[in-house]
């Protein structure tokens, strides 16, 4: 399964190396489009010190991490969330039947490699967020560990939104308010939003497990709610969770289609 | 030759009539856009009130006023398409149909401003309503300051929004690669239309300098119109001279394309 994605993705970069300029323009554009989100948490942090008892690096370090998560969850899985156009356009008639997994073929399927750029600005604001905090070394090996659960939570749902797509296929972006609303939840400490928001993404959808709870725990801070300090320890059993619910649900969509057979 | 005549004062408010009813066609598209919309909004919401929570009366908004602001601006990411697209000029430049545009008998510019002012009407329903309306249902938003001057201020915005994406679509002609410029005019719209924070507190030069491109005139400007936070006479003037200075500019560009294209017979 990983061989034939790691075929397919090749395939496809070789293909966008045949326009380097266009491939070095689409990362840099990358780059710029992440610049934004650090361009707003600036004029942020340059009309106040503290938002919601965060500062400015502590946002840095919480923005970092969920962004590298979610860039590079979208470089691998993001396609996932084009099933409609396959359903559509009649291709996943054909990926069904050869002798690979579909869902590596709609993951792989028009890989885009110049999404690297967004994982590199987020990469950079994350280091930098983590060189200035002083973090002990007793706490710091958390940071790969939530980067790389936060890549399995924003992977399951670009693959629940794909198997959505499957219901919805007229209305794919229902599936954008999940994946990328995901991404804009967790750029900013949850303690901002209502607390009753901050129990479903803890509860229900587990977006607190990205960077929010394990974030806690590196930054060594009480968690407003009062949950305790070890909550942020189950972000890879959260993250393995919702991973498999994202299978089943995948897995039935793909039972329940029916191909038009034209 | 009266036929003719009225032919010409009937095309350009019966394409915007076609514009209109084309994007109805897609009204679950547009339902959905117009759900993403306002998860985000909620979003934004929520860190625009921590904010103003730590810094009550924030460029000349009280709470109120800033959770207003921001579901307004996601009211206008459809019509006033502030992600970029809405137009179908850089398809037509690429495969070549642009040729048989250029020599019709009717301005192009005029052609696809009627077609997206009828775009935006649609999408100003469909897209703007439901994020205002959670908004005021959620958080509580206040009520228009002038709503005469609210809706000549959006439409005018409307017609910067298509005077600034015309030109990016007609630069396709002179930049090959069209993905790159829509990337560099989303940047540009996103970040100083006020659609991500409000201008108004952009710190310094900054702020200033923000304020007077004519992205603001997109969402900043029409918000402020709302809320009653910018003089209408002002801001609609500010307005029309973007509007002008941007169908002007592009109307250069529409020429200078004609001379370029080269329609190879056959």
């Amino acid at each position: 399964m990983i061989r034939t994605y790691a075929l397919l993705a090749w395939t496809w970069t070789r293909a966008a190396a045949q326009y380097p300029l266009s491939f070095a323009l689409m990362t840099v554009g990358g780059l710029v489009v992440g610049g934004l989100d650090i361009a707003v948490i600036w004029v942020i942090f340059a009309n106040t010190d503290e938002l919601a008892g965060f500062g400015l690096t502590e946002v840095m370090f919480l923005y970092g991490a969920s962004q590298l998560a979610f860039s590079l969850a979208d470089l691998l899985f993001g396609n996932v969330d084009r099933v409609s156009r396959h359903i559509g356009a009649g291709t996943l008639d054909a990926m069904l039947i050869r002798p690979a997994s579909p869902f590596v073929q709609v993951a792989a399927d028009q890989f885009t490699p110049h999404r690297i750029g967004r994982s590199i600005q987020a990469g950079a604001v994350l280091a930098v967020g983590l060189t200035r905090l002083d973090v002990p070394l007793g706490r710091v090996w958390m940071v790969p560990v939530m980067v790389v659960s936060g890549i399995v939570i924003f992977a399951a749902l670009f693959t629940l939104g794909g198997a959505v797509q499957f219901l919805l296929t007229a209305a794919p972006e229902v599936a954008n308010a999940f994946t990328y609303g995901g991404a804009m939840l967790t750029q900013y400490p949850l303690s901002v939003y209502d607390a009753r928001i901050v129990r479903g993404m803890t509860f229900a959808l587990p977006l607190a497990f990205v960077n929010w709870q394990p974030g806690l725990y590196v930054l060594g801070r009480p968690d407003p709610l009062g949950l305790p300090s070890w909550t942020g320890l189950l972000s890879p059993a959260a993250a393995l969770t919702l991973a498999a619910v994202a299978a089943l649900a995948w897995r039935a969509g793909i039972r329940r289609y029916r191909s038009t057979g034209s | 030759m009266i036929g003719g005549h009225g032919a010409a004062v009937s095309l350009y408010p019966r394409l915007a009539w076609y514009g209109f009813r084309r994007h109805a066609t897609y009204w679950a598209a547009a339902l959905a856009g117009a759900f993403t919309n306002t998860v985000f909004g909620v979003l934004r919401a929520y860190v625009l009130i921590a904010l103003w929570q730590a810094r009550p009366g924030l460029g000349g908004y009280d709470v109120a006023g800033a959770v207003t602001f921001t579901f307004l601006t996601q009211a206008f990411i459809g019509p006033m398409q502030l992600f970029g697209g809405g137009l179908d000029l850089p398809q037509r430049i690429r495969t070549g149909d642009v040729a048989l545009d250029l020599v019709r008998p009717a301005s192009l510019q005029l052609r696809c401003l009627s077609e997206d002012l009828g775009r935006a009407a649609y999408l100003f329903v469909a897209r703007g309503g439901p994020p205002t309306l959670v908004g005021a249902l959620l958080f509580g938003v206040v009520a228009p300051h002038s709503p005469a001057a609210f809706l000549l201020s959006v439409a005018l915005g409307v017609v910067v929004s298509f005077g600034w994406r015309y030109i990016v679509a007609l630069a396709t002609c002179w930049v090959m690669d069209d993905r790159g410029l829509g990337v560099l005019s989303m940047v540009l719209t996103t970040f100083f239309s006020g659609l991500m924070l409000p201008l108004a507190i952009f710190p310094g030069w900054f702020g200033d300098l923000a304020r007077a491109l004519p992205w603001s005139a997109m969402a900043q400007v029409p918000a402020d119109v709302y809320l009653g936070t910018a003089d209408p006479a002002r801001a609609l003037g500010f307005q029309a001279l973007w509007a002008a200075v941007l169908l002007a500019l592009g109307a250069l560009m529409t020429g200078a394309a004609r001379r370029k294209v080269v329609i190879q017979g056959g």
